[in-house]
């Protein structure tokens, strides 16, 4: 095969992959610029922080009074997810083992609760204030996640 | 109307999720395997979204003595970091490293009738009924 045809292949190969990168990106930038617009939305006529740990966490804790909205949101939010699928990503397994998922959840139900939030809420709604507890907060559960990751792919 | 926003403020929360990809597990473990075949997309999701919370927050919300449609805004004036805060946050941490999986995916996922997402979600909801259901009043 001459060596330009190779180059065609590679090159061709290479820009495939970069337009697949660009297509993954610009959905999560627009998916991402989603999530601020609904944040913005709840808060500015509201009052409320789109948080969804706090908004679950609410609903076994708050009064009932509040458990209104907090439906609302939820049922919204399964919704929107049902309107996006045939255009992002709409799984149909997670990938990990039940146990796996089981302690996963635990510990992310526990966490988000003693830490009062999760990425929406610290992540975006946090940051996004300036708030001290928010971006600290962010940073330890990403640092965390990035080590649990480390050491679950390339250690054990 | 109230109720109205909250439903449109979720069906746009459910609409990011999935379009953004923070849905797929393998996104988010790509992204924090910074050692590994790093996915930045994660980045992008977070930009975007403070990209527009940021300034409309600081600019337009801030300044508001009450939202729109409420009484008051329902915001954490604690702004001291303790050692709940850490603590929680690594032990939410270590749960989302090991799945990929937070609670907005997770809840979102529930849309596409997907068995892991209902067993996260039982035992996520295990989890914080566990732990400290009185600290509402600090709530995000």
């Amino acid at each position: 095969m001459p060596s330009s045809d190779i180059a065609q292949i590679i090159l061709s190969a290479t820009l495939k992959e970069i337009n697949m990168d660009l297509l993954l990106f610009t959905k999560a930038l627009v998916g991402g610029i989603l999530l601020g617009c609904s944040a913005i939305l709840l808060l500015m006529f509201n009052g409320r922080i789109a948080g969804i740990s706090g908004i679950l966490g609410g609903c076994i804790s708050a009064p009932s009074s509040d458990w209104i909205w907090r439906g609302l949101f939820i049922v919204g939010i399964l919704i929107g997810g049902a309107i996006a699928a045939p255009f992002g990503e709409m799984p149909q397994n997670f990938g990990s083992s039940p146990v796996t998922l089981a302690i996963a959840g635990l510990l992310v139900g526990i966490g988000t609760r003693i830490g009062s939030g999760c990425t929406s809420g610290h992540g975006i709604c946090g940051i996004g204030r300036f708030s001290p507890r928010s971006i600290i907060a962010t940073v330890t559960f990403m640092l965390t996640a990035g080590i649990t990751v480390f050491v679950r792919l390339h250690l054990l | 109307m109230k109720n109205l926003v909250t439903v449109i403020s979720g069906v746009l929360f459910g609409i990011g999720m999935t379009l953004s990809g923070m849905i797929n597990p393998n996104n988010v473990i790509g992204f924090l395997d910074i050692t590994g075949e790093w996915n930045p997309s994660l980045i992008f999701v977070m930009g975007g979204a403070l990209m527009v919370f940021m300034p409309i927050y600081h600019l337009k919300i801030k300044p508001m003595s009450t939202p729109i449609l409420s009484p008051n805004f329902n915001i954490n004036q604690y702004c001291q970091v303790d050692k709940p805060l850490v603590i929680g946050a690594s032990i939410f941490g270590l749960g989302w490293g090991l799945a990929g999986i937070c609670p907005g995916p997770a809840l979102t996922a529930l849309a596409g009738l997907n068995f892991d997402a209902l067993l996260f979600v039982i035992f996520m909801l295990l989890g914080m009924s566990v732990a400290s259901p009185k600290r509402l009043s600090r709530d995000h």
